[in-house]
């Protein structure tokens, strides 16, 4: 294996950390080689934190190696603010030095909980809406964004059931955390589709009630189809194909509405050769690009 | 539904207990669109949990997992990650005690070298993510005077360890993980010790000299080269120090040297 990112020049010192309200990609390590090869013209590339916590070696050679030439968001799958448990320190302490180290344009984290007591799921498990819940990861995200210094993004879940004891719907639960701890949102579209659909509510009302002002990024994905217990549908966020049809035009109702946002798409399992998921942020780019003209031509 | 403005009882404990206990019963208060308890729609996290921390053990391990076969495998995954969950978020460093889980599961007791087999590959990553450190050149070693060789000691570098084995755990790991096509003749009763270093970006691994692994670890805690080849040559026939320091040296085990 030859690693002809290591000693490579590269165009620029170091690119601005921020994200431009473009399209990017979720950053895989089958990848890496051809992305420095080929270098596209792509926004940013969205990288997991866990994947870089390791003292060494080629993850973060690749991801410097990135980061010269692109900007980079730091997407957290493990820190588990919807627990009960207090935050881990520790694992705090890891983000805040790749944050420093890495500069990203962004850092953000899940409505979720993964950790209980001291197992770890590995899974985005999701909360009651209640109001021990919320004062609880209002909490935390103080926390987070004390510790980092700097404000997080926390990320709307995508849910297959429902507590009988959430007191409130999730667009409240949202707005309440942002009110209270001043942290923005990064809304998953995908997450929207698969929630709504699974919780037969309408994907349109929920987005038109977001509260799109403190949204700093967008997600998209692909779900699998499956089928419930009452052989209703359930969908389950894959990230294993490519995103659904209508979970593009939930997307291009919210970028109609609301102007170009920095907008991910994530592919994790079963990850295809990358031509395909660049080709999937670029149709991300052009509905973007669409709507920054009509902005260009209605502000001109 | 609680009453706004109370704390309402916990959720998280009997949610979490259920996930990987399938045993109990699906969590009270779980429901789905109709208010109604939704057992299938808990079974979706139960499934993401158990399958996701699957394929951590088996990336981690492929060696062990061709040896046994993919079925086999993904079913004895299932029961470790059960018996041991993760306790971190980073999955990096998930699957330490996999190798004693293996050594203790009586229906594989036939094949004993298992779990040295595993035992190679979770260093193999523990080497892959180790802190970056550029190796001592022979040169650097070189420039020492002959009669000064003896007192130095070593810092060894962050990624080299050895795994011992009775068995040839290292032909195991080569066919079954990085020459899959090779079908080179291994012999049982070939026991292999196993050096593990990482002097750039890719893990290597070499099969130790005897004594190698002893006296690598003489140096570890702090001997001086003298008294490690010392320690080396008792008990091994022959200890070939020029052979064992020309491997070290290649395959990057020191770091740095001071006298």
């Amino acid at each position: 294996m030859t690693h002809s990112f290591a000693t490579e020049t590269s165009r620029n010192d170091r690119v601005s950390p921020q994200l431009p309200a473009r399209a990017g990609a979720g950053l895989k390590g089958e990848h890496v080689l051809q992305i420095l090869e080929t270098r596209p013209d792509i926004g940013f590339f969205e990288v997991h934190a866990e994947n870089y916590m390791g003292a060494g070696g080629v993850p973060h050679r690749q991801l410097e190696a990135i980061r010269r030439d692109y900007p980079i968001s730091l997407h957290g799958v493990g820190l588990s603010i919807g627990a009960e448990r207090p935050l881990d320190t520790d694992h705090l302490q890891r983000l805040k030095s790749l944050n420093e180290r890495y500069e990203p344009g962004l850092f953000s984290e899940h409505l979720a909980w993964s950790t209980h007591d001291t197992t770890y799921f590995n899974d985005l498990l999701p909360v009651p809406y209640d109001e021990a819940t919320l004062s609880r990861v209002c909490d935390h995200i103080d926390g987070v964004q004390e510790t980092l210094g700097r404000r997080m993004l926390l990320e709307n879940p995508s849910t297959y059931i429902a507590f009988e004891q959430s007191s409130m719907t999730e667009l409240e639960f949202l707005k309440r955390i942002v009110e209270r701890t001043g942290c923005g949102l990064l809304l998953d579209v995908n997450n929207v589709h698969v929630s709504c659909v699974n919780h037969e509510r309408s994907a349109e009302d929920y987005l038109d009630a977001f509260p799109m002002a403190a949204v700093g990024e967008l997600h998209l994905g692909g779900h699998a189809p499956d089928e419930d217990d009452a052989g209703r549908p359930l969908l389950i966020d894959a990230h294993d194909r490519a995103v659904d049809d209508a979970v593009w035009r939930l997307y291009e109702r919210v970028v109609d509405k609301w102007g170009p946002l920095p907008t991910l798409v994530e592919w994790d399992n079963d990850v295809p050769a990358w031509p395909v998921l660049l080709a999937e942020a670029d149709a991300a780019d052009s509905i973007l690009a669409r709507r920054g003209k009509e902005e260009a031509r209605l502000v001109g | 539904m609680s009453v706004d403005g109370q704390p309402a009882a916990p959720a998280l404990p009997e949610f979490s207990e259920a996930l990987l206990d399938t045993s109990l019963p699906v969590p009270s208060g779980v429901v789905g669109p109709d208010g109604k308890p939704a057992p299938k729609r808990f079974t979706v996290y139960r499934n993401n949990v158990v399958v996701s921390l699957v394929e951590a053990i088996e990336q981690t391990f492929p060696a062990v997992q061709r040896m046994i076969g993919e079925d086999y495998f993904k079913a004895l995954a299932r029961e470790f990650v059960v018996e041991k969950p993760p306790k971190s978020p980073v999955l990096m460093w998930y699957g330490a005690e996999f190798p004693a889980f293996l050594e203790t599961f009586e229906p594989l007791a036939a094949y004993p070298y298992l779990a040295d087999v595993a035992r190679v590959e979770w260093n193999w990553l523990q080497a892959y993510h180790a802190e970056d450190a550029m190796p001592l050149s022979p040169e650097e070693l070189a420039e020492v005077a002959p009669d000064a060789l003896g007192n130095m000691t070593f810092k060894i570098h962050p990624a080299a360890i050895v795994v011992e084995s009775a068995w040839p755990i290292l032909s195991f790991v080569a066919v079954n993980r990085f020459l899959p096509d090779d079908d080179m003749a291994i012999d049982l009763k070939d026991a292999q010790s196993v050096l593990i270093t990482r002097p750039d970006l890719d893990v290597e691994l070499m099969l130790l000299r005897p004594g190698g692994a002893l006296f690598l670890e003489q140096l570890r805690s702090g001997s001086t080269l003298g008294q490690a080849a010392e320690a080396a040559s008792v008990g091994v026939e022959n200890f070939d120090l020029s052979g064992v320091l020309t491997d070290f040296l290649s395959a990057g085990v020191f770091r740095t040297l001071a006298s």
